[in-house]
């Protein structure tokens, strides 16, 4: 009888405890939708910030944070996609790639702050590239590719290693076979791990403030220069991110509507978050369903 | 043409030469010569293969670089505050005078080592019995739509920005603890409250894991003994999956102490030794992120600073050294 009572409290307790996760998950998504989502508006999304009035939108911000994106991506993909695909297809067990699996791991863990530091050294004043997007790139690159890596490793080895088998028995190098059959088969699986690190490398803040800069240039939108000082896609330009803004506003404090623009741009993150998840599961089983002969779990 | 294929044109002349099937009109399919440069060069295939291999050895040469290039940069810059600026390195890390600006004695990092510590073992500690708890409801309780869901649920937890959270700690939980506990409402506990959130995701799916990798039998052997749940739980499953239980929490801390943006948000940013958990202070990466934009590069204040990093980096090395010496002791 007394060990069934304990059986009983501690289902009792154990429901407790995960109640309230989820209550707390309401409360904090709650707490950002009803803030901001009222104080997001078109104007908002279009205009320029200010630096000491209230009433400043979060243009600039929106559209570098989009940039920074992008140019991330277009760096870290092909390497972590080499990487990944020499840890899953090429390497053997030995203590070289025993070595660079726990290099992956050291650098996945690495505060960002760290990360955001290092490229400060290297890219800003080393390189001397100042504070720029690219110099923001190449950081959030380092703090991405660890974990665009395992993720696109892990979709790799989750190939059936008899698609392998049947295109070595088509003569194919294995070359060929990983790319012809073994990184079709991968792809939803990469995609939606690429939309997750994006989720991720969108709300990073701490490995920017220091690379990518804590000011917005005067940007020109209808100059599609790259090389122009105030072309909006020039990347030596310093370059305010939406994160950055919420911290930016909120420890520094000028502006007076403080609460309410940084209310609406963390709304706007978590909204972009949200739609990042779900989208990426989304997508990952439509394409797993239209690209690949394997039927859904 | 060398001598090695000289000798195998030979042989291979050779053996056109004596070819013998009697059944088949044979001067159609034995050709009458071989190219030995043709036959010995590597086939299309291989070189493919050599391409592809050594493309993706080029990414993995990169990322070991770049771990190699953060550790040496950081590394030389931390260092001298030591080397050249003759700072000793006790008084570093066991004083809390912390005032580089007025010269070498006072650079005492304790008060944020100090900080920094009881924020990620409080948030630590706070949220190992959640994670145990949702992970045990995930795997023993309920598996599916039920699990799905508590998943989705750590994802968002994992995907708000951090900024996000300092947002939140800096409008809703500051705001309570000062009503509560009166003061500023800045400091440790409000720390701990947000990192409790921040870390939860992280602690919780490595648990998830571990749970996992205990066998399905030891469960059944338990029940056929007559063991309630909890029993089989407490006795077998959480004794089994304790290692990675312990490692889970680890890579929970070490999250928690390079955490920087939220962390700066709530604390107070006074580099204070903390007396109790609502006065302000500050933690390692509070400093590094508010100060670092103030100091001229190759100043002592600077190179004090860099010293804070080096001292992150350091730890977070200890942490995932620490995960692979239980990771050793449990297999």
């Amino acid at each position: 009888m007394n060990s069934k009572r304990t059986d009983r409290l501690a289902t009792g307790v154990i429901y407790l405890l995960v109640a309230i996760i989820i209550l707390v998950l309401i409360g904090i998504l709650g707490n950002i939708l009803i803030a901001g989502v009222p104080h997001l508006s078109w104007h908002f999304l279009t205009s320029a910030s200010s630096s000491f009035e209230a009433g400043g939108g979060i243009r600039d911000q929106l559209f570098n944070s989009l940039y920074l994106l992008v140019l991330t991506l277009l760096i870290s993909l092909p390497i972590a996609l080499g990487a990944a695909i020499y840890l899953a297809e090429y390497a053997q067990d030995t203590w070289v790639t025993r070595l660079i699996r726990t290099t992956i791991e050291i650098l996945s863990s690495l505060p960002s702050i760290v990360v955001g530091l290092f490229g400060y050294l290297l890219f800003v004043v080393q390189f001397g590239l100042g504070f720029s997007i690219i110099a923001g790139a190449l950081a959030l690159t380092f703090f991405n590719l660890p974990i665009l890596t395992s993720n696109i490793e892990q979709a790799i080895n989750g190939v059936p290693q008899a698609q392998r088998e049947a295109g070595w028995a088509l003569g194919l190098s294995n070359w060929k076979t990983i790319r012809g059959v073994v990184l079709p088969s991968a792809l939803p699986g990469i995609i939606t791990g690429i939309i997750l690190s994006a989720g991720r490398v969108f709300g990073e803040a701490a490995a920017l403030i220091y690379t990518a800069g804590q000011s917005g240039s005067t940007v020109d939108y209808s100059n599609w220069n790259m090389f122009s000082s105030t072309s909006f896609l020039n990347v030596m330009r310093p370059a305010e991110t939406l994160a950055v803004h919420i911290w930016k506003v909120n420890t520094e404090g000028i502006i007076p509507d403080v609460n309410l623009v940084s209310a609406a741009t963390s709304a706007l993150l978590v909204i972009v978050v949200i739609i990042f998840n779900f989208g990426a599961r989304l997508l990952g089983n439509w394409l797993y369903k239209n690209l690949t002969a394997a039927k859904v779990k | 043409m060398n001598k090695h294929e000289q000798d195998l044109q030979e042989v291979v002349d050779q053996a056109i030469a004596e070819q013998k099937v009697p059944h088949v009109k044979f001067k159609k399919i034995v050709p009458e010569s071989v190219d030995i440069a043709r036959l010995t060069s590597p086939s299309k295939e291989t070189r493919q293969e050599h391409w592809g291999k050594g493309l993706t050895s080029l990414a993995i040469a990169v990322i070991g670089i770049l771990i190699v290039a953060i550790i040496g940069f950081v590394g030389v810059r931390g260092l001298a505050t030591f080397v050249d600026d003759k700072v000793n390195i006790f008084n570093f890390l066991l004083t809390s005078n912390w005032n580089p600006s007025a010269g070498k004695d006072h650079v005492g990092a304790a008060a944020m080592i100090v900080t920094s510590f009881a924020v990620t073992l409080l948030a630590a500690l706070v949220a190992t019995p959640f994670a145990i708890a949702i992970a045990l409801f995930m795997t023993e309780y309920k598996s599916g739509r039920q699990a799905q869901f508590l998943q989705s649920v750590m994802e968002l937890l994992v995907g708000i920005p951090s900024v996000v959270y300092g947002f939140l700690g800096l409008t809703v939980i500051v705001t309570v603890t000062r009503s509560i506990f009166g003061g500023t409402g800045f400091g440790i506990l409000a720390a701990t409250l947000i990192l409790f959130v921040m870390v939860l995701p992280t602690i919780t799916s490595l648990t998830v894991d571990a749970f996992k990798a205990v066998p399905q039998d030891l469960r059944k052997s338990s029940a056929a003994l007559g063991a309630t749940r909890w029993q089989t739980i407490f006795h077998v499953v959480l004794r089994a999956a304790r290692p990675r239980i312990l490692t889970a929490i680890i890579f929970g801390m070490a999250r928690a102490f390079g955490e920087a943006l939220a962390v700066q948000m709530v604390i107070g940013n006074a580099v204070l030794m903390p007396y109790n958990l609502v006065s302000p202070s500050a933690t390692l990466t509070s400093q590094l992120t508010s100060q670092m934009g103030n100091t001229v590069m190759g100043t002592l204040p600077n190179n004090a600073l860099w010293s804070l990093a080096l001292l992150l980096l350091i730890m977070s090395l200890a942490f995932n050294f620490l995960v692979r010496l239980i990771g050793k002791r449990g297999s």
